[in-house]
């Protein structure tokens, strides 16, 4: 279990985490409270993670367990009631600090939130726009380029609502990737798509992945879907939110469909399988109580 | 140099395939109504109406309606190269009377848009500027225009002024609900998503706030419009010397009847080709809506 929590002092973080790349974060003993009206609902408790540098780490966890508490802590959407959040060495966030949002922490949302009245191309450029810096004639010729990269073009002059699902998405990540964030924050962005184009999205932010190596932070209630994307999964417990298992998938990458029905990942997915039964079956319980 | 490399690059994204074009988009619209029904349908309906008109007026003289202008009567005169009461298309009188209106009402729905959509726009990004306005705007929305004549000819020098400052006044309150409701209609997803690209106050405003409060202001603007063509005739009825309004009540007290359906039949035209050109502003300015609503 999460052993490694503890290990990483900030001293000696902080320096080594910006030699060997960006977008280390270490959440330690993080809580959250919400305290409405006086009903004291704990949404998250006492959570620690470590996420290297560069590492693809999925939390799965029962649906409304407080997981997307933990990525809008990161994002600077909401804040903590204890514990720390550093991303780099540098404090993120604490009971007395919320980080405000920021271009280095970009999210993509579980409904999508590209702008529908901008085209791609002005959603792609938002970022870098609005930072300043760069020019718009700059930023659209560094759009386009990276649009082409990723398999998108031909569609800079489309409105998202001309678009699929998939591409939509695709075109979030995209736009994400334009502001070379620190980490890239999923809010179960797959959730509401068909299996088909699901694994069509999947493979390319695989791909994505393999290509850049940022960190990404990905929240999903979808278990296949984490040990097929991550290379660390946090098994959350239903609410409030503790870590129940950590997994490392040793599935090598590059990887493609074919994983799926490795023997490799038909165990770890066995293993985690157990895991979140037992949770399912709490958060069920859970439920009929608060119904009865 | 850099300035003609900024111009291509502003062709090529100009010319890089936009799909149809806006124009394009009209006018396979207008075909494929023409295939339908509806046009003849919406042609039936008003020879229905004009001849339940002609049937009760002019044919069979009903008593509650033998007082009414006719249709016939109403056309002969709006036509008439000599009219008997003096107004038709061949006089210069008609025109300084549609002239006069359309200058009140353009005065008017300009100051009424220019102050109530900023206005809507910050009552609905700041929640203090919200706080601060919301009550006064919501007692003095419901107050009848009508309820205002009095104050506005003591407020105003001039009788011009006063039917002005009318006019605005309904297209006032129309206005800065429907930007409000407009700004409130956006989704907080947006605003996260761009506080998390890194977006400034301004750009919130700019890029946010306002392109996604469009579709309300525009609805709001179409409303507000019709506010001002109402308040209009009211304030020209009652301290006109010009204009439609004032036209109507005068052909009234002079008994000359026809004269008041060419006005109204007037304003009906003009007030729905006033609605048709906010209509097509705002098409113009929502390429993303017309696309969505063409899908």
């Amino acid at each position: 279990m999460n052993s490694e929590t503890g290990s990483c002092h900030l001293g000696d973080a902080s320096p080594t985490a910006r030699a060997t790349g960006r977008g280390q974060i270490s959440i330690r003993n993080v809580s959250k409270l919400y305290d409405p009206d006086g009903a004291r609902v704990l949404a998250m408790d006492n959570c620690s993670m470590e996420i290297e540098a560069g590492e693809f780490c999925v939390v799965v966890g029962p649906s409304g367990c407080g997981k997307t508490t933990l990525l809008n802590a990161i994002a600077g959407f909401h804040d903590i009631t204890a514990g720390e959040i550093f991303i780099d060495g540098e404090l993120l966030c604490s009971p007395e600090k919320k980080a405000p949002p920021g271009s280095d922490r970009i999210v993509v949302f579980q409904n999508g939130a590209l702008f529908p009245w901008f085209t791609v191309l002005e959603n792609v450029i938002f970022g870098p726009v609005v930072q300043g810096g760069i020019g718009k004639k700059e930023a659209r010729e560094k759009a386009r380029e990276m649009l082409n990269q990723m398999g998108l073009h031909g569609i800079e002059s489309n409105y998202p609502s001309e678009l699929s699902g998939g591409m939509r998405r695709r075109v979030e990540i995209a736009r994400a990737m334009m502001n070379d964030p620190r980490v890239l924050l999923l809010d179960e962005p797959f959730r509401a798509m068909d299996a088909l184009t699901k694994t069509v999205v999947q493979q390319f932010l695989l791909d994505l992945y393999d290509k850049c190596r940022k960190t990404v932070f990905f929240i999903t209630h979808d278990l296949e879907e984490a040990i097929f994307l991550g290379s660390k999964v946090y098994i959350m417990t239903t609410r409030p939110a503790k870590i129940k298992t950590v997994l490392q998938v040793d599935i090598p990458r590059p990887r493609d469909f074919r994983v799926l029905s490795s023997s490799r990942y038909m165990r770890l997915k066995k293993e985690c399988i157990e895991a979140v039964h037992e949770e399912a079956l709490k958060a069920f319980a859970a439920g009929e109580r608060e119904m009865a | 140099m850099s300035n003609a490399a900024g111009a291509r690059a502003a062709m090529d994204v100009a010319v890089e395939s936009r799909g149809p074009n806006s124009w394009e988009i009209a006018v396979f619209s207008v075909k494929q109504w023409f295939k339908s029904a509806a046009p003849y349908l919406n042609l039936l309906g008003i020879t229905a109406f004009v001849l339940f008109w002609y049937a009760t007026t002019e044919y069979l003289k009903l008593p509650w309606f033998k007082k009414l202008p006719g249709p016939v009567g109403v056309f002969k005169e709006w036509v008439s190269r000599d009219p008997a009461y003096g107004i038709s298309i061949y006089t210069p009188e008609y025109y300084s009377h549609i002239l006069k209106s359309v200058w009140r009402v353009v005065q008017a729905f300009f100051l009424a848009t220019s102050l109530g959509v900023p206005i809507g726009l910050f009552m609905g990004w700041k929640k203090v500027f919200k706080d601060y306005t919301f009550p006064l705007l919501e007692i003095l929305r419901p107050i009848p225009m009508l309820a205002w004549v009095p104050l506005s000819i003591l407020m105003w020098p001039g009788r011009e002024q006063s039917i002005i400052f009318l006019t605005f006044l309904g297209s006032f309150f129309a206005t800065v609900l429907n930007t409000l409701l407009g700004v409130e209609s956006i989704d907080e997803v947006y605003l996260r998503a761009a506080n998390s690209l890194g977006a400034k106050p301004r750009h919130i405003f700019f890029k946010i706030i306002l392109p996604g409060a469009l579709p309300f202001i525009f609805t709001g603007l179409q409303i507000s419009m019709g506010f001002c063509w109402f308040s209009l005739v009211a304030g020209e009825m009652l301290a006109g010397e010009y204009g439609l309004g004032y036209l109507i009540w005068n052909s009234f007290i002079m008994v000359e009847y026809p004269v008041i359906v060419i006005a109204m039949v007037t304003l009906g035209v003009i007030g729905w080709f006033s609605s048709a050109l906010i209509r097509a502003a705002g098409n113009r300015l929502m390429q993303w809506k017309v696309r969505e609503d063409a899908r």
